[in-house]
């Protein structure tokens, strides 16, 4: 199926039923995008927001379209680019087929289709797993976490957009089995030595987290690992668990399981604010525990950078100072509102938490009083006054990878707040690590740098100096283009409304 | 599988699905890692929640366990050859059919042909042309062979007259029951119908039959679930390829044949029609297999697969947890290679109660054992290597007695799973015969298909509609 018309136009494939990953589709669309003499490309699935981005490419696509769909839409002045762009996508989408499903049996036999065959071919390797990571689009993440369960494997669910009653049906069937399920929408997770999903690389020690949500709990291990103190495992619940439906099944599971590890010293407890009635249930589990248990739960007056250091004292450590850095030249203080454009749903919900102390009601995507207007950013995401963005919501990652992977949606953002003479501050979070994406910096530190500096801009580098970006690296961009960078997310935020006039 | 999580304890592997750079990560991190490749369930999203109803069903695993165990259990016997009408209670003027139930208006030209053909073999009609009129006017009472222990190759038209092979499982007393099978070419299960056709079921009922019945009675029962699991290690896959099962069905009945005291000419011609029939041992292995999934049947919550049969016209399937209902699509057209000069366009869609081999793992799912077949139906070793392989990834169980030698003695994949047809999008590989479209024609060819997803929607649904709804978000 080819659309096709006149000089700088856009030739449009459709290939029916193409099933591919999102987040290896957008290294083909790069590539094809890269190709000399193209204006634009899109390698995608046609979901919503890819059809939406299509139809700016003035791509026209066949109704009938849909998110089992791959689309190849290629933008170029001439119809030889245009053919030559379509035959670069084929030869990278077939590439991409053959990559990490080589033979491992030492015969020819095809990749694993299920969870299944996928064990009996690790064990058949002389690796039996213990643990499925599961990263489909959410609506199809239960029927995989349901096998792995049944074939005997604890199951990370990385996969946001999972509904509730999945989730509950899966961890009521673990609890049957005596597996844990971590998620869903579990974005981190250290399991002896190993990081899963969004995962920095951390010293090993004697802490044990129990983590209801990602970037939280990238945060403690970071502010830990900086302070000296390691991290044996951090076993992520799902930012769901402790609320009234789920009611806290993973982290009730999780809490047993690290108090039973000979290697767990002390245990941390980090969750979005959670159902009141479940937090008694954490509080009384944890009290009943032969390891002592540090709960961190945000919108009870926590914060993640003071019950880290509360876990450095309890070893007994001096009170550590968290690290900052610092642009060559002074940052000027500015009249206006604080925009706060974040990928870590946690760390958007601590900072909101220490800016309305001073600022009163700040608009956000995820409210922190839901369903009050003053607190609600309309849908469209645009408003005047204080805002915070969370752009790894699951409203805002339907069908496309996750900002912390693909960041070019924030940056967007990011250049639009920097023009806007309304905008006072603006604080961002960029998170290092396995997983995210290898030079996160550099977007934001290119839009500072281009907006020509009148609006400070002061970031949360959750990074550890293991990680494969390097923090070092990566703060030293950062201050270079005049942002402040700091470790701690609560010190960041106050320094935001400290730059408040 | 049930125990105290290890997780914390052991060294980690990790099973991934989805995402490639989270396996690129465990990888850089030097931590075992092995890949699942994904693609979205069957159809187009309208399937998924129920598909997790069903995964969510508490009975499921269990119900599957059961089921599966029956099947596998079951120790297939030849213990009688009858005529149709005795051994069912078949009143005369009744016939049955391949496939879920069918009217004479949607019925295909093999499947009337060869019901044109049992009425003039029964003598309800005196010609083709009169049995014509008779059925189109309605008075001719039709039913599945499925509906009563029976099964029959193709049209699989069975009537009282003609003689069938009676199996029994003695653990369970259960009985299933099949046509002898007629040869190639033209003849009555393709829907051929001419005088050579009728003659033939004639003699079939007059001479083999007595002398089949009379030897097996005299050999005494016939483990025919031990021939099928010989026949698969000598190149036979149960369905397109008979060989070595028809030769070790006549080595287990000659002696007596022999010593019958029959007429030697009878003998003679009886041993020459069976010994040069490949298919003969079909119509044993279909029985096997029909008392095998019948076992499988009416476990509440069980998604097993327990009866794939097609009439021409519509593919049907029955699960176990869905008692006797039939979930149809249209039933495909197979691809393969055609006889002489007939072409595609001369070919039925798919037609007979046979796909109950598959339905039993062996057949086109355990085609990896028969690479001698794969030219005959179109494909090549490598395919049908690839094919019994793929074929696990939707099946319950591998059945200890029938193992494949070539992958490495693995058990036959057994138990078509609807869940895991629905969920990876895999359906099960057929080998079939095809009959032509037209009347009368009788064989064109033979090839490969697969059942219509429309099957395994439907039954997906009704599974999801029996389990318990899923708790309240």
């Amino acid at each position: 199926m080819t659309s096709k018309t006149a000089a700088s136009a856009t030739t449009v494939q459709i290939r029916k039923g193409a099933y591919r990953d999102s987040v290896a589709l957008m290294s083909v669309s790069r590539t094809v995008a890269g190709f000399e003499g193209v204006t634009a490309a899109l390698v995608a699935m046609a979901t919503e927001l890819n059809l939406e981005l299509l139809a700016q490419m003035d791509a026209e696509v066949p109704s009938g379209t849909g998110p089992n769909d791959l689309v190849i839409a290629v933008r170029a002045d001439d119809e030889a680019t245009r053919s030559a762009a379509l035959e670069l996508a084929d030869t990278e989408l077939a590439a991409m087929g053959r990559s990490g499903t080589g033979s491992t049996g030492g015969d020819d036999a095809a990749p694993p289709r299920s969870m299944r065959s996928a064990v009996e071919r690790a064990a058949g390797n002389g690796t039996p797993p213990a643990l499925a990571l599961v990263s489909v689009p959410g609506r199809y993440a239960a029927a995989e976490a349901f096998e792995a369960l049944e074939t005997g494997l604890d199951v990370l669910i990385f996969s946001d957009n999972v509904p509730v009653a999945h989730e509950i049906a899966l961890k009521e069937r673990a609890a049957e089995l005596g597996r844990l399920v971590m998620g869903p929408d579990c974005g981190t997770a250290v399991v002896g030595g190993a990081g899963l999903g969004f995962a920095n690389t951390v010293r090993p020690g004697p802490v044990g987290i129990v983590a209801a949500s990602g970037t939280g709990a990238q945060q403690l291990m970071c502010l830990l690992d900086a302070a000296g103190v390691g991290v044996g495992h951090c076993l992520g619940v799902g930012g769901r668990d402790l609320s009234a439906a789920v009611g806290g099944r993973s982290t009730l599971q999780a809490l047993q399981l690290l108090d039973a590890d000979e290697a767990t010293e002390r245990i941390v407890v980090v969750s979005k604010p959670p159902a009141p009635e479940v937090a008694a249930a954490v509080r009384a589990a944890s009290a009943a525990l032969d390891t002592p248990v540090h709960l961190v739960l945000l919108g009870t007056g926590d914060d993640i950078s003071a019950a880290a250091a509360e876990v450095v004292t309890a070893f007994g450590a001096p009170a550590p100072t968290w690290p900052s850095w610092f642009p060559a030249g002074a940052v000027t203080p500015r009249a206006g509102a604080l925009r706060g454009l974040f990928c870590g749903g946690t760390l958007a919900d601590e900072a909101m938490l220490v800016a309305a102390r001073a600022l009163g009601p700040i608009a956000s995507n995820i409210p922190l009083r839901p369903g009050e207007d003053a607190w609600t950013l309309p849908a469209d995401l645009r408003h005047d006054g204080h805002l915070v963005i969370d752009f790894g919501d699951d409203t805002l990652t339907a069908g496309r990878p996750h900002p912390m992977i693909d960041p070019s949606v924030r940056e967007e953002r990011l250049r639009a707040e920097l023009a806007d003479p309304a905008t006072g501050v603006v604080l961002l979070d960029l998170v290092l690590g396995h997983g995210a994406h290898p030079d996160p910096a550099a977007g934001v530190a290119a839009a500072v740098r281009d907006s020509g500096g009148t609006v400070p801009v002061v970031v949360t580098l959750c990074g550890s100096s293991g990680d494969p970006q390097g923090l070092e690296r990566q703060a030293t961009v950062l201050t270079d283009a005049g942002a402040e960078v700091y470790l701690s997310n609560a010190a960041a935020a106050r320094r935001a409304l400290e730059l408040l006039e | 599988m049930s125990g105290e999580s290890t997780l914390l304890a052991t060294d980690p592997s990790v099973v991934s699905v989805g995402a490639g750079l989270f396996t690129d990560a465990l990888t850089a991190q030097a931590v075992p890692v092995t890949p699942v490749e994904f693609a979205p369930p069957m159809g187009d999203g309208a399937l998924d929640e129920a598909l997790v109803r069903v995964l969510a069903d508490p009975r499921r695993a269990q119900a599957n366990a059961t089921a599966v165990e029956r099947v596998l259990a079951v120790r297939p016997q030849l213990v009688d050859v009858r005529p149709a009408g005795e051994a069912l209670g078949m009143a005369p003027g009744t016939f049955y059919h391949a496939g879920p139930p069918i009217t004479w208006e949607r019925a295909s030209g093999p499947l009337r042909g060869a019901l044109m053909g049992a009425m003039v073999f029964e003598g309800v009609a005196s010609t083709p042309e009169e049995a014509q009129q008779v059925l189109a006017s309605g008075a001719v009472a039709l039913d599945s062979c499925h509906h009563h222990a029976a099964v029959g190759p193709m049209a699989g038209v069975i009537s009282p007259s003609m003689w069938v092979f009676e199996l029994v499982d003695e653990a369970s007393g259960r009985r299933a029951f099949c046509s002898l099978n007629e040869g190639l070419g033209k003849v009555l299960r393709y829907g051929a119908y001419g005088s050579e056709v009728i003659e033939r079921l004639r003699w079939m009922s007059a001479v083999l039959g007595p002398l089949l019945r009379d030897a097996v009675r005299a050999a005494g029962a016939i483990d025919i679930g031990a021939i099928i699991a010989q026949m698969l290690q000598m190149g036979d896959e149960g369905h397109n390829r008979n060989r070595s099962g028809t030769l070790m069905l006549l080595r287990e009945l000659l002696p007596a044949l022999i010593t019958s005291g029959a007429p030697a000419t009878d003998l003679a011609e009886a041993v020459r029609f069976v010994g040069g029939n490949d298919h003969f041992f079909l119509n044993l292995v279909m029985p096997a297999g029909k008392l095998m999934m019948d076992a499988g049947r009416d476990v509440p919550g069980s998604t097993l697969v327990v009866a794939m049969a097609r009439n021409g016209t519509d593919f049907g399937i029955q699960v176990s947890g869905t008692g006797d209902t039939w979930f149809t699509g249209p039933a495909q057209t197979p691809e393969g290679l055609f006889l002489g000069a007939y072409g595609p366009d001369d070919a039925n869609p798919d037609i007979g109660d046979s796909a109950i081999t598959e339905t039993c793992g062996i057949g086109g799912m355990a085609m990896a054992t028969a690479p001698a077949i794969v030219r005959f139906v179109g494909g090549d070793v490598a395919f049908a290597l690839a094919t019994s392989r793929s074929m696990y990834e939707i099946t319950l169980a591998e059945n200890p007695a029938f193992q494949l030698p070539v992958l490495d003695f693995r058990g036959a994949p057994t138990g078509i799973d609807v869940a895991r047809v629905v969920r990876t999008g895999i359906l099960p590989q057929i080998n079939t015969g095809m009959a032509g479209k037209v009347a009368g024609t009788g064989q064109v060819g033979a090839g490969l298909v697969n059942p219509p997803q429309e099957c395994f929607a439907q039954a997906l649904l009704a599974l999801a509609e029996a389990a318990p709804k899923l708790p309240e978000g």
